[in-house]
Order: structure tokens, then sequence, then C-alpha cells
């Protein structure tokens, strides 16, 4: 390396250009890790096709996967805001990442801007595959995409907030274990696949107030019923989002 | 490029974790264009220290400008100029190297040849290879890269040869003066010794979260205790008069029946007074030797540590 190399030229580049820049790299970084396309893609479409052409769950009137494929968005939403966003901050918490960047011309919320970024492209290329198998399995959706859009955008800060919450509170790989779990739990006793008309009562109103019973029922009452929009359910998102994020900034650790 | 004054300036800094005192009442000056090495054991304080510079922690008490800024305050307008290489990892374990550090420079304004760099640091063989699967002694090239190619006014550097080979350290050391050469500050923490001495313009001696003695590795050497010669020779040699024919600072003794030691400030002429004395009473001085203090004596008088236990 010559002499004048180094000559200092400092400066930070472009507000857009580091979040594109940042964007872009944290969803390679998703993309490339395989055990996080286990659980945002293989396993949601999996679901989608195996109860959609066997008939294992009693899914009330008409084809199954008129009733499956917004449980299934539902399911997305929640594998990569929630359990894949906690898994892959919890490591780069662990591993200095955060602390790097927070010491880079990228500013915080901007790193977080870029990780919402991130989350929302994978989000677009998971709810195209998943809605492309279920039109395969005969999906007829109905209702306004504007309330779909918006159960999807409020579900998705609702779990980035609950999912950054566990990634910034707790070591790497408790997040790990513990965003897993959840994701089952979800996965069960959400409303996912299974309807919430099955638990008694007294559960069944508990578990509607889940972010995760709130999103696969607006999407339900939106895409299967044709219904405007769910407000409450939207209401319910809302709150969850707002607690998650307020959570999650005000308790957050970088390392 | 500064605002007169230094880099970086501290003054009474402290940093409590619960009821630790990590940093206690720490002062440091870095002069603009200068490698300064913070020298120190584990636990002394240094990376605290340099995480407040850097603006990453907050200072419970004291003052810190750095570049002429405050790094609490001002860090949207600090971190562009300044460049950080950490202790170890900061980089995604699926990231390549060249794809780590092209994002890293694609964070700057004016970064440098990313495929220079990486050639420059003998990266080029391992530039796909995931981070996780780097050797050490890449990790903290890629490290140290990743700090400089924003093009900086200062860098900081913590530990930066830990657990290199040899060769590895030279090539590192190199970087470090050729950064200096072009006018980029650098504030280093070490606890080679031999580090601190290649390389630094000035040292800080740290230990308990303070400065113990600061100045170049000369001057530090230097301060304090005398440096001694020690030779032998027949036993029982008459040393008053060869206290005669030497500066009043000077004190002789034997230490042992034969083994006589000479400490004050020796230099060329001092020994030269002591081999004539030796030639005029007929001795022949064996074993001569010339003890400098180094460093690593100097930190031991400074702190009754080891500086590498």
């Amino acid at each position: 390396m010559s002499v004048g190399t180094f000559t200092p030229a400092p400066g930070a580049a472009p507000l857009g250009r580091m979040i594109r820049a940042q964007a872009a790299l944290e969803t390679r970084m998703l993309l490339r890790h395989g055990e996080q396309l286990l659980l945002t893609v293989v396993i949601p479409a999996l679901l989608l096709v195996l109860f959609s052409t066997v008939d294992v769950v009693e899914t009330g009137g008409g084809p199954p996967v008129d009733f499956l494929a917004p449980g299934i968005l539902a399911l997305a939403v929640l594998s990569t805001a929630f359990t894949g966003q906690a898994i892959s901050t919890g490591f780069e918490r662990r591993y200095g990442v955060l602390k790097r960047l927070a010491l880079s011309p990228l500013p915080r919320w901007a790193l977080m801007a870029a990780k919402t970024c991130s989350v929302l492209v994978i989000e677009v290329l998971q709810v195209a595959l998943l809605a492309t198998v279920a039109l395969l399995l005969g999906w007829s959706p109905r209702g306004g995409l504007l309330p779909a859009a918006l159960l999807l955008v409020l579900g998705t800060a609702a779990f980035s907030g609950l999912g950054l919450l566990l990634a910034g509170t707790v070591r790497a790989e408790a997040t790990l274990a513990a965003a897993n779990l959840i994701f089952v739990l979800l996965l069960v006793g959400g409303g996912v696949i299974v309807p919430l008309g099955k638990f008694p009562g007294a559960v069944q109103s508990v578990l509607e107030l889940l972010p995760i019973a709130a999103l696969s029922g607006g999407l339900r009452d939106v895409l299967q019923h044709g219904a405007g929009m769910p407000w409450g359910d939207l209401c319910v998102l809302a709150v969850w989002a707002a607690a998650g994020l307020a959570a999650a900034a005000r308790w957050f650790r970088w390392e | 490029m500064g605002s007169g004054g230094a880099a970086l300036e501290v003054s009474g800094l402290t940093k409590r974790y619960g009821a630790k005192r990590a940093v206690d009442g720490l002062d440091l000056v870095v002069p603009y264009g200068t490698v300064t090495a913070v020298l120190g054991p584990n636990g002394a304080g240094k990376t605290t220290t340099v995480e407040i510079c850097e603006g990453y922690r907050r200072a419970d008490s004291g003052t810190v400008r750095v570049l002429g800024l405050d790094p609490a305050a001002d860090a949207a307008r600090l971190r562009p100029r300044i460049g950080v290489m950490l202790q170890s990892g900061g980089v995604y374990p699926g990231a390549r190297a060249e794809e780590m550090l092209r994002h890293m420079a694609s964070l700057h304004a004016d970064p440098l040849d990313v495929t220079a760099l990486v050639e420059g640091l003998g990266l080029d063989g391992c530039g796909r290879t995931p981070y996780r699967r780097l050797s050490g002694g890449q990790q903290q090239r890629l490290a140290l890269a990743m700090a400089v190619v924003g093009r900086p006014e200062l860098v900081f550097l913590d530990e930066p040869t830990a657990g290199l080979d040899p060769q590895a350290r030279r090539a590192t050391w190199e970087l470090v003066r050729a950064l200096r050469n072009d006018g980029v500050t650098a504030v280093l923490t070490t606890h080679h010794m031999d580090e601190a001495e290649e390389l630094a313009d000035d040292v800080a001696v740290v230990d308990g979260g303070r400065i113990v003695a600061q100045g170049s590795p000369e001057e530090l050497c230097r301060g304090g205790a005398e440096n001694s010669l020690r030779f032998t020779g027949r036993p029982g040699l008459d040393l008053a008069s060869l206290l005669k024919a030497l500066p009043d600072d000077t004190a002789a003794a034997e230490l042992v029946p034969g083994g006589y030691r000479v400490t004050g400030t020796v230099d060329p002429q001092l020994l030269a007074t002591v081999t004539s004395w030796c030639a005029q009473h007929g001795v022949m001085p064996d074993r001569i030797s010339v003890e400098r203090r180094t460093l690593e004596d100097v930190f031991l008088e400074l702190t009754g540590k080891e500086l590498r236990s």
C-alpha cells in the first residue's frame, strides 16, 4: 500500500444508501441461513399442503384451504418477524455485530429500519410463494387487499417488537430455544391450523387476545368470509405492537 | 482537521459497573497524528475507556473530547470520523470476508479501495470465506480492515495483535505505521510490551482504572530507577576509588564476592570509566553487562503486577 493511501477522508454515506446496503446485507444473511428457510418457507408450505389435502382438522364448511391459507399467512409473519428476527438478532448481539454497527456511521434507528425492510422483503417473498401454493390447492380468497395488508403490517410490527425484546434481553441460546418453542405453541394455540372454537370457552377468550390469533382470525374474516375492516383484530395487534416495541426500546441491550 | 487541541482529551473519567470502579479518575491526552498505546493488564479499564471515547458507553463523570467533539452528545458526527477495531467479533458469522468489508465501505462517503485493502492485508485468498471459517489471524485482519476502510482521522484498535503469530503481528505493525505516516491518529490497547515499544510515540500505563505513567517508551524507561552495569572480577576490589572517578549520583556495590553492580546513568562514558579503572587495577572485568530498564520493569515498579498474568 503506497504512501497516502490512508490519508483521512472521513464521512458517512448518504442515509438512504446506508439503509439500502444494510437491508440488502440483512436479507442476504437471512436467506443464506438454512434453518431459517425451514421455518419461514418449508414448514408453512408443508402444513398448507398437508392439511388442505388430508382431512385431519375439522375446519368448518367449505374447502379446507380457504380456512388454512389465512392462518398460514399469519404463520409466515410469525416465523419471519418474530422467530427468525429474534434468533438472528440474538446471535448478532452475541457476536458483537450490533456493537460494531453501533460504532459505524449507521445510526441505530437506521439499523432497525433496515432490519424492518429486510423482514418485509422476506415476507413479500413468503406471501407470494405461499399464496401461489394455496391458489394451486384451490384457494379462492375474498375480501379487500387493504384490510389484509394492514393486518400483515400491524402483525409484523407486533411480532418484531416481541422478537427484538426477546433477542435484546436474554442470551442467544435462550432466545433460540424460546423463539422456537413460542413458534410451536402459537402454531397450535393461535388459530393457525386448529380453529380456536375447538378450545374450551374460557381458554378461547384468552387465546383470542394473542397477536397470532388476532392476525390469523382477522385474515380469515377478510379473506375467507369477505369481511370489511376487522377493527377488533387490528386493535389487538396495535396494542401488542405498541407494547412490544416500547418494551424493546426500553430494555434492549446491544451486547 | 483538529480544533487546535489534541485528537483525544480525557480528564477525570470515571465509570462504575455496580460496585466495581472500572475507570477511576483517568486522564489521557493523545496529540494528532501520533500512536498512543494504552498498556495495562486485563481488567485495568482499557476497553471501557476506549468504549467511552467511541461514544458507545457513557461516563459516570469526567470530560471526554474526541476530535473536538463530546462522544456522548455528538456521536452521530463523531462516528464517521473514527475507525474501530473490536477485540473480537463484530461480523455476521455467515458473511464472507470481502462482503463484510464492502458493506462497511458502503457506509462511508469516500472509502478505500476494497480490493487493494484486501490484497494489502493478505486476505485475497479468503475473500469469499464465511467469517466463522476464517482463522483467528484472518478474523483479526478483517477487523482491522473494517476499522480503516472508511478513511478515518482516528482509529481505536483494541488488542489488535492478540493471538497473532509473529509474522501477522509485524504485518499489523506495518499497517499502523503506514496509518501514522498518512496522518491518522491511532489509539491502541495492548498488554504486549514489545508492541508498545515498537509502535507507540506515547505509552499510557493503566492500572486500576487510572493512568499511572505516560510518556514515550524512552522516557518511561529512563525515569524513576536508574539503569545498572554488572561485572565480575577479583573479590574485594576497592570501590571507593572507582566511585571517585564516576559521577556523583552513581553507586557501586559488591553484591556477592566478585560480583559487582554499578547503578546510575549508564552511558558510554560511564562504561569507559569503569573499564579503564579495571585496567588500572589489573582486573579483567568478566561477564560485563548493561541492564536497561524495559517497559516490563517500569510496569512492575508502577503497579507491582506482572503484565501478562
